[in-house]
């Protein structure tokens, strides 16, 4: 079991001709079980096209109802990435993973009221994220493969290239991951850690998990707050910017101090309190997480 | 982005938010001539800068004469202003607002912000205006009142009026407070602002409502489709190594330690600062090279934390994904090379490809200290900012 996606995951790739698109769709389908999960790209007006074999529609529609396809990934560039992903959730695909970095919030307040009020079941991840890995089933986003392999740690985490480091250090002690999940770095988004928190403590393979998250915003202390309550897995946490200068913008568009809220302090001392072991050493979550396995 | 409080109030005006009138001064004498061409018998001195706190760093006067005028002029116009936002060196000034004066009889608040937690633009609303706000929800969260707005329909007429007589706007005024809220969120939505701030809101004797003060900062994602307020971008306001560096497209922060950081992706760019910290050494910058940092991009970050007189030594500190640590050692190989590297150099490499990496960085002959990993290469690097190495 794993979370969010597996082998049996059919996925496009809205924004599939663009240089992006096409770097992380290839290796994508290279991975794992890539060459049967990708099954269709989008890209309006080059629609009959293929890319790697695979065939290129003009909607998102169209693509679902050729090939089944049940997730979609998105590259398409900030202007237009909103409007990427509302094609998506009007074709009611099950999940829509946004990678594209810098989408006006105005945008994605707009989005996230319209999913609300009609009431979508569409579940989005990102944007401004590095995808979601179930490794060696299926990886969608930009992470690389190669560096995880299949085994019982869940990670959920707002950066990239942390999450990387995370699972680096549990394969230094030998541990593989359910699934890893990149929430991604903007204040207005899809999924949090609570949601994925959630997933996790359903998922059978998951026997632990490793939470990162950063300054800005109070997403991890309400996800301590139901670990606390409902969690039946242990938790441990990182939270970068423990440094970080209040009213900066620290390259997230969500890693923000404001008014004073939003610290690395509070949030790791409502973790705490909520009986999630932390480290303020970004170099020891492995050695934490092993710490707390039974 | 930020602007200043004229240009904010420009904007504003342009919604029908009544604001006193007002004009921005260059020099002295234009200030002179501001005030005479404003007339009346009051006028206020403001400094342009971006940074708030600014009436109790002195820069912000009363003048009650076209001498004073000159007075405060002369005297804030080039002052280095100490508020609570710009740091120990103050921030200098350039611009000045000449204001008409106001009979002020009451204070408020309101703002709006983007709310994480409803995922909306928020309007706050408080009756204790010109406070900090930060510190009337730290003390007394009770006064302020919060309504989160419908993208869709805008603010209703029922929670503007709602709000504004909760903040204590008289009946009589409730119809112009709900005006000027209206204006408020319209030009927050039609900018793509992530914060709009009107302190004070104030209460005259005539019963009028007026923005005294105005702060507006903008999306930077949203600024492709808002040339007009790219225009208003004053350089002079930010960090001029903070500047230089989103020219190369570089997320950089000037901090104020001796280690420079050079890293891929925000949280680990944060998470190298936050261990360099645990270590006992203190970070000169946050530095996000981002996914796709080429050799140019890298000799320009090299470039740019160089500048800072205070710096001792450089950590580089790479989880390759998909930027691989061969092509990200060549170009540290490169820029040390270009910039003829005068402090201590560990670099730290993850990921793919990591061992070509590796052995580009030890052929190269260069003093480059080899961090094993993140822990190891922290400690080396305070260690090498100490001069211990």
């Amino acid at each position: 079991m794993s979370i969010l996606i597996n082998k049996n995951s059919r996925v496009m790739t809205q924004g599939i001709t663009g240089k992006t698109g096409m770097f992380h769709t290839k290796t994508g389908k290279e991975y794992a079980n890539g060459k049967n999960c990708y099954v269709a790209g989008v890209t309006p007006k080059k629609g009959g096209q293929s890319y790697e074999g695979i065939p290129i529609f003009n909607s998102v529609r169209e693509a679902k109802d050729a090939t089944g396809a049940n997730v979609s990934v998105i590259y398409v560039p900030p202007p237009f990435a909103a409007a990427a992903i509302e094609e998506a959730v009007d074709a009611q695909l099950e999940l829509v993973i946004c990678i594209t970095e810098g989408i006006p919030v105005r945008d994605m307040v707009r989005l996230k009221y319209k999913m609300e009020q009609n009431k979508s079941k569409t579940l989005l991840i990102g944007p401004n994220c590095p995808g979601v890995i179930t490794p060696e089933e299926i990886k969608i986003g930009i992470m690389p493969g190669h560096i995880h392999k299949k085994g019982p740690i869940g990670v959920v985490s707002r950066s990239g290239t942390l999450t990387y480091e995370a699972v680096g250090q549990l394969m230094e002690i030998g541990l593989g991951q359910s699934s890893c999940v990149g929430i991604g770095g903007d204040p207005v988004n899809g999924l949090k850690h609570i949601d994925v928190m959630k997933m996790f403590n359903d998922d059978p393979q998951t026997e632990a998990v490793i939470m990162v998250g950063e300054i800005g915003g109070s997403n991890e202390e309400e996800c301590a707050r139901w670990i606390k309550a409902n969690m039946k897995k242990p938790v441990v946490g990182f939270i970068a910017g423990v440094t970080a200068p209040p009213g900066k913008r620290m390259g997230h568009a969500g890693a923000i101090i404001s008014g004073g809220k939003g610290t690395a302090e509070e949030k790791l001392s409502v973790m705490e309190e909520c009986g999630i072991k932390t480290t303020k050493n970004p170099a020891e979550m492995g050695k934490l997480l092993k710490s707390v396995l039974k | 982005m930020k602007i200043h409080e004229y240009q904010a109030k420009e904007l504003l005006r342009k919604y029908g938010v009544p604001t006193p009138r007002g004009i921005p001064c260059f020099s002295v004498d234009e200030a002179v001539s501001a005030a005479a061409n404003l007339g009346g018998s009051v006028w206020v001195v403001k400094a342009q800068i971006h940074a708030g706190g600014r009436g109790k760093g002195g820069g912000v006067k009363v003048a009650k004469s076209p001498a004073e005028v000159k007075t405060y002029a002369s005297s804030i116009l080039g002052m280095q202003l100490k508020t609570h936002q710009t740091g120990p060196e103050g921030q200098k000034v350039r611009r000045l607002l000449i204001e008409e004066g106001a009979d002020i009889k009451k204070e408020l608040y309101v703002g709006m912000v983007i709310d994480r937690g409803t995922q909306r633009v928020v309007l706050m609303a408080s009756s204790e205006g010109g406070m900090d706000i930060e510190e009337v929800a730290e003390h007394t969260p009770e006064k302020i009142h919060k309504v989160a707005i419908d993208p869709v329909k805008g603010l209703s007429d029922a929670d503007a009026d709602e709000v504004a007589r909760k903040i204590g706007v008289p009946a009589a005024s409730i119809p112009q407070a709900r005006a000027l809220l209206q204006a408020l969120y319209k030009a927050f939505d039609e900018n793509d602002a992530s914060l709009a701030e009107i302190n004070p809101l104030i209460l005259t004797g005539d019963g009028k409502v007026i923005a005294l003060d105005a702060k507006i900062d903008f999306d930077g994602n949203a600024l492709f489709r808002h040339p007009d307020l790219v225009a208003l971008r004053d350089l002079d306001e930010e960090d001029p190594a903070e500047v230089e560096a989103s020219k190369h497209d570089l997320n950089y922060i000037q901090l104020d330690g001796n280690i420079g950081c050079l890293v891929n992706g925000a949280g680990l760019a944060m998470a190298s600062m936050d261990i360099i910290k645990l270590y006992g050494g203190s970070p000169a910058n946050f530095l996000d090279v981002g996914g796709s940092a080429t050799a140019e991009k890298v000799t320009e970050a090299f470039k740019i934390m160089l500048r800072n007189p205070e710096l001792r030594a450089i950590l580089v500190n790479i989880f390759g994904g998909i930027m691989k640590c061969d092509v990200i050692a060549q170009g540290v190989v490169a820029a040390a090379r270009e910039v003829s590297l005068s402090v201590p150099l560990v670099v730290r490499l993850e990921g793919t490809n990591v061992d070509l990496g590796k052995k580009i960085l030890a052929e190269s002959g260069l003093p480059i200290i080899s961090g094993n990993n993140m822990a190891d290469a922290a400690q080396k690097v305070v260690a090498a900012a100490k001069g211990k190495n």
